[in-house]
């Protein structure tokens, strides 16, 4: 049996500094969504939404808030929190719903309003939390993007004009973007010019965190086929693993590593689409773009190699192929990435859907990739062991 | 010289005895897994349901896996000099433990003196002054 899932709409709410509610950008987004899909809001059954809990403040109930904000109408909820992973984990709940066939159609969301400047731990001493001690030590978010970056300098050879180079790629596709936040295009000379964050990291390799929404009305392969709509992207695969023990490499929030004297190392990152590739009955091979969660530059370039479309210490030359930008063999966040988004965590893997959504439906404007593409994955890893990778296919 | 009471930033994280610093471990007496920081109700290795440990010093000595450093002011609970003074932090590889360990580099050592691959040590020191205490931390120092 197909555990297929159909896409009939997507939207968003632009990405920015808007110093408004989250609900405000989600209703936005969901209305897109459902005007996009051609369906009612009050024919959808299953409302599912991605929460954020940022370093220790309370989330927000997601699923029941956009579900009143749009009008109650009797439908089933349920909210997820999976850190960066949020929105995948709430898709899955809602492609659950629609395999069981306790539902049809689905709207899946999430949305957030960040704070200004660093993303710091909520107040009072707790020696007992990880979370407290790393930051009263001074090691921030960009500090554990920095050792990855100085890891592949000293292992693979990489570049700090390797690491600008994604930042002048995906800015370039930001540019053609309306829902990026950042719509500049970017030169070398400019990425080398902004301050250093954390050696070998500069601000410009850095992603920001911004507000923004992104939803999906989801639905069975049944309920598209009644309302004519056999021809849309379908969810092929949801891979939400957690690590396995011994997880090798150092993960935020953790001072340490797991001890790997006892049960052999393993890289979460590289699992989380080993997963989906089972799932989907595909290799690496039949992926036509990719859309990866790039925190830094630098960490574009892990992705490339977790995804397995490249070999280990390979993302550097590929980048440099041209075979990652838009018109090559295989675009990497043809959206512009993180880099011209910033992060608004529960919505960003729903992000990363809504756009490989629109590249396979050929209607992505001027950041098009070919139209030959059939498939696209996503890949993204956030606090406390979650992460996630998505498949689309059409 | 400050006349400030020193004392360890956290409680039962790191000792310093005849042998020098060292960062406080425990050890699952069932499969042998290391923990930073000490895990002494369960061990989490998946095929292990051991709940004994013993608390041990982990090695003093290891590899430097990456290093950064931090050049903007961390926020809070991270306690400032005036002016902040940037330092660099290391993932130092523990060979007989088989993990990594974060840390901040010791005063006066930035990113161009440190390598991948050169041999770190443990050595405690100031972390920060309070406006009453002065509190000390483990740090990475490269071995000369
Ligand atoms: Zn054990």
């Amino acid at each position: 049996m197909s555990k297929d899932i159909v896409i009939l709409g997507v939207g968003m709410h632009p990405w920015g500094k808007w110093g408004r509610s989250f609900i405000d950008y989600g209703v936005v987004a969901a209305r897109a969504a459902l005007k996009d899909a051609g369906v009612d809001w009050c024919d959808v059954q299953f409302v599912s939404g991605a929460a954020t809990i940022r370093n220790g403040y309370p989330g927000q109930v997601s699923g029941a808030t956009f579900a009143q904000a749009l009008g109650w109408q009797g439908a089933q909820v349920n909210t997820s929190y999976a850190a960066c992973a949020s929105g995948s984990q709430a898709l899955a709940a809602a492609r659950s719903k629609i395999l069981s066939g306790e539902c049809e159609l689905a709207l899946v969301i999430g949305s957030d309003t960040t704070p200004k400047g660093f993303l710091a731990p909520a107040k009072g001493e707790r020696p007992d939390d990880p979370d407290w001690v790393r930051f009263r030590l001074g090691i921030t978010n960009p500090s554990y993007f920095a050792l990855y970056a100085r890891r592949r300098m000293a292992l693979y050879g990489d570049t700090v004009d390797d690491f600008a180079q994604v930042k002048i790629k995906n800015s370039k596709h930001g540019c053609e973007n309306p829902n990026a936040r950042y719509r500049k295009c970017f030169s070398a000379a400019e990425v080398a010019a902004s301050p250093m964050v954390a050696n070998p990291l500069r601000l410009m390799d850095i992603c920001a965190t911004s507000d923004g929404a992104a939803a999906l009305i989801v639905s069975s392969v049944d309920y598209a086929r009644r309302i004519g709509r056999t021809d849309a992207p379908k969810v092929a695969a949801i891979s939400t693993v957690t690590p396995t023990f011994a997880s090798s490499m150092i993960e935020m929030p953790d001072l340490a590593t797991d001890s790997a004297v006892s049960a052999a190392a393993h890289s979460f990152r590289a699992a989380l689409p080993v997963k989906a590739y089972e799932e989907a009955g595909i290799g690496p091979q039949d992926i036509d773009l990719a859309e990866v969660y790039d925190l830094s530059t630098a960490l574009e370039l892990d992705w490339m190699e977790d995804l397995q479309l490249c070999a280990r210490g390979e993302a550097a030359a590929l980048l440099r192929s041209g075979a990652t930008q838009v018109g090559g063999r295989i675009p990497v966040n043809a959206s512009g990435g993180l880099a011209c988004f910033g992060e608004a965590v529960p919505a960003q893997a729903l992000a990363q859907v809504c756009e490989l959504t629109w590249q396979l439906r050929g209607q992505a404007g001027a950041r098009q990739v070919s139209a030959d593409a059939k498939v696209g994955i996503t890949a993204n890893q956030g606090l406390f062991g979650h992460g996630s990778s998505v498949i689309v296919k059409r | 010289m400050s006349d400030k009471t020193e004392r360890p930033f956290l409680e039962g994280w790191f000792t310093r005895d005849e042998a020098g610093a060292a960062l406080i471990g425990t050890r699952c007496t069932s499969c042998g897994t290391y923990y930073f920081p000490r895990q002494t109700r369960f061990c989490r290795n998946p095929v292990c349901e051991g709940e004994q440990f013993e608390e041990l010093a982990l090695s003093r000595h290891g590899r430097l896996w990456s290093y950064t450093n931090a050049c903007y002011q961390p926020p809070e609970p991270f306690i400032a000099a005036e002016p902040f003074e940037p330092f660099a932090i290391a993932a130092v590889e523990l060979e007989a433990e088989r993990m990594i360990v974060l840390g901040p580099v010791v005063q006066g050592v930035d990113v161009d003196a440190l390598q991948v691959g050169m041999p770190m040590e443990l050595v405690i020191e100031r972390l920060c002054d309070t406006p009453s205490e002065r509190l000390l931390s483990w740090k990475w120092k490269p071995v000369v």
